[in-house]
């Protein structure tokens, strides 16, 4: 990435995208073929087979097998993969002569519990996590980085180490413990925030209301680590040759720290960005639970308590897809904010 | 920034050695000194500069007690070991001493900085702020770090324009492009657009000139202009900031280790050592008739083509005195070889005055100038 010196033309960023998203489809590849293994071969080693999880409480030697015919799970492994695979990309038929199930493109399978196409609940999923996760980001990074900013101009004040305990406790308490907290609080006590989580077009005010308090509970969680890492970072900063060369020009106090300070500390921020990013989903998976948001997270532990195969596959090639586009954005992003890397 | 002592100053400074070359234009219009404090007739005059930073293991005196002065159309060459007070001398005469002291105890700063009429010291900070960059411009040793990595060289030229003159963008960038150009960058109006890493160390110090000499300053301080740049590159340098000094007669500092530098470009030399000024005078006597033993070291440890290879230069024996504990008496004394030549123990006990050895030269050593004039002649100049 860093050294080459070609100016990033547009054509340059473009043939750089073109070559991490084929990457980013090698990599989804590879998870596939793990969490296909470890879904549908590791349990027939095990003793146990998908076909009496999908078969639930009805034990009938001819239906487990005609379950097993439906689902391909008698053919050989690569085969089941392959029909896998095809199926994300054109659709597959389950059929054992009798009885015929479609399963449109991209066919993830379908659920062993509601019989249901795994799609359409990812489909629905989706935007709920994306709606947490975004506001939750964008509080947690506003936020920590201007705690830490009047941290690091105010070191040592009592602002300085009420922000920093502050951030500790973020830091070390569990969204199962602030969030639940916060619920009794805001929720029962003085009856705030109420009713189901609704879409974004459906209704805004419902919306925003009940992902009010998970995006605040998540945020808070990782803004600590946000304003720590920001409190340090402009300390050092302010240490800076050049800092001293933007006072030295007589620019104002507020100019040589809102923007020629501020703008070294996007770099660390960015780096910390994209690592939390990818296990943000870990984040959401709790705060929504704890919250009641029909999620991704909420999607997964419904279905991994249910073991609920093909569903814990989608989430799992979701969670995969979102780690690595989030990576990539950050990758670019990083030729944004610091010259010095070049795209290539 | 604390009170300067103005008693103090007034007793401890040192006569005023020469009359003012020129009156003075009118820099900062309107301000009158009070009566009392003697208004220097010196364009950049200061007296008994202390800057004293207090840390944990004691009370650092980087500067303990500097006087000077500068005309416009002058170079002081301010010459001395690392950590002898220079840069922060520069700093101080700046208002940026406190700089990167965030949260930590602040320097204290006494005595008086007068620039052209007017005590910086004493004066609202913020007024110095506005009289940094427009007055008074800096140029930093390293340009790579003292540039802002971020930030095109334009647009870090731009905004030291705008800071001080009420331009548009597209103005402030046409000056940006015609300042490159007049320190010598190939092709300004496309290197505008650079970042400090597309650039060579001698353009970054160039873009750095630039930026300093952007709004015209009457006093330009070079802290070591030219350390980080490779010896051919130093030269280019040298006779750029020679050439922009001609032409816009400005009043500039240069601070240095390098007596190269200094021979080059200083029409006067400040010898400092231990936070004291121990010599002072016109550049051809300080490097033809040096009368203090810390500057002959400094002029024997320098390299010359003209002697023989086989010869060893003659270091200064010895390491740069403690700022926390400097020597009583003469802070040179533990490592001066002539430091039994004065009567009794004074180079240990009593600190020497900076006194008069010539026209605007002085000098603060114990010994006896005939002594000095003596050693200087038979001793050490044969040996050079």
């Amino acid at each position: 990435m860093r050294g080459a010196r070609t100016a990033a033309g547009p054509r340059t960023v473009l043939a750089y995208v073109i070559r991490r998203l084929f990457a980013v489809a090698m990599m989804l590849m590879v998870v596939t073929l793990t969490t296909f293994v470890i879904f549908f071969v590791l349990p027939k080693w095990a003793g146990s087979d998908p076909a009496y999880l999908f078969a639930g409480k009805q034990t009938d030697p001819a239906a487990i097998e005609g379950i097993r015919q439906k689902l391909g799970l008698a053919d050989p492994v690569l085969v089941q993969f392959w029909n896998f695979v095809q199926g994300l990309f054109v659709g597959r038929e389950y059929a054992n002569g009798a009885d015929v199930t479609n399963c449109p493109a991209p066919c993830f399978g379908y659920s062993f519990r509601t019989e249901q196409d795994v799609w359409p609940q990812l489909t629905e999923a989706i935007p709920v996590t994306l709606s947490l996760a975004a506001g939750a980001c964008l509080l947690w990074v506003v936020g920590g980085v201007a705690a830490g900013v009047v941290s690091a101009l105010r070191r040592g004040t009592l602002w300085d180490r009420t922000a920093m305990t502050v951030a500790l406790a973020g830091v070390s308490l569990p969204i199962y413990f602030t969030g639940l907290l916060s619920l009794a609080v805001f929720s029962y006590q003085l009856d705030w925030i109420s009713g189901e989580y609704a879409p974004l077009e459906e209704d805004f005010a419902q919306w925003f209301q009940t992902l009010v308090l998970p995006w605040i509970t998540l945020a808070f969680l990782y803004a600590a680590m946000y304003a720590r890492l920001t409190r340090a970072t402009m300390l050092e900063i302010m240490g800076e040759d050049y800092i001293r060369t933007a006072r030295a020009k007589g620019l104002t106090e507020r100019v040589v720290i809102g923007r020629h300070a501020m703008r070294s500390t996007w770099t660390p921020v960015l780096t910390l960005l994209g690592l939390d990013l990818g296990a943000l989903l870990g984040g959401a998976v709790l705060t929504e639970s704890t919250y009641n948001l029909p999620g991704l997270g909420r999607l997964a532990i419904e279905s991994i308590s249910a073991k609920d195969l093909p569903v814990i596959l989608g989430v799992t090639l979701f969670a995969a897809l979102f780690i690595c586009i989030a990576n990539l954005l950050v990758d670019l992003l990083y030729a944004v904010v610091d010259p010095r890397v070049r795209i290539g | 920034m604390s009170n300067p002592d103005k008693t103090g100053a007034a007793q401890s400074g040192p006569a005023a050695p020469e009359a003012p070359e020129a009156p003075l234009s009118g820099l900062v219009p309107g301000e009158v000194a009070e009566a009392g404090s003697a208004a220097p007739s010196a364009f950049l005059e200061v007296r008994d500069l202390r800057v004293h930073f207090p840390t944990d293991d004691g009370l650092v005196k980087s500067v303990d007690g500097l006087s000077f002065q500068l005309e416009k159309g002058r170079t002081l060459g301010i010459v001395g070991e690392s950590g002898s007070g220079k840069s922060v001398t520069s700093l101080g005469i700046m208002g940026l001493h406190t700089a990167g002291q965030y949260g930590r105890r602040k320097a204290r700063i006494s005595g008086e900085v007068w620039l052209d009429g007017k005590e910086l010291l004493t004066a609202d900070p913020d007024e110095v702020r506005r009289l940094g960059g427009r007055y008074m411009a800096m140029i930093f040793q390293d340009p790579l770090s003292a540039l802002h990595p971020y930030y095109t060289i334009g647009r870090q030229i731009v905004e030291a324009y705008r800071v001080h003159h009420d331009v548009d963008k597209k103005t402030a960038r046409k000056r940006a492009v015609e300042m490159l150009d007049r320190v010598g960058i190939p092709q300004p109006d496309k290197r505008v657009d650079s970042y400090p890493h597309e650039f060579s160390g001698g353009m970054r110090q160039r873009a750095m000139i630039a930026m300093s000499l952007v709004n015209n300053p009457e006093l330009l301080i070079a802290d070591e202009p030219t350390t980080a740049l490779d010896v051919t590159v130093q030269a280019q340098i040298l006779d750029l900031i020679r050439d922009l000094q001609k032409e816009f007669g400005s009043a500039v500092i240069v601070i240095t280790h390098d007596l190269g530098v200094v021979a080059e470009l200083a029409d006067d030399i400040l010898v400092m050592y231990g936070g004291r000024c121990v010599e002072r005078g016109p550049a051809e006597k300080v490097f033809y008739e040096p009368q203090h033993p810390y500057t002959w070291g400094l002029l024997g440890s320098m390299p010359r083509i003209d002697r023989d290879q086989t010869e060893r230069l003659i270091p200064v024996k010895g390491s740069p005195p403690s700022l926390i504990n400097i020597p009583d008496g003469c802070a040179f004394n533990p490592r001066c070889p002539y430091a039994d030549v004065p009567d009794g123990d004074r180079t240990r006990t009593v600190r020497p005055e900076l006194r008069p050895v010539g026209e605007r030269h002085f000098s603060a050593c114990h010994m006896a100038q005939e002594e000095r004039t003596r050693i200087w002649t038979e001793e050490i100049a044969p040996k050079l």
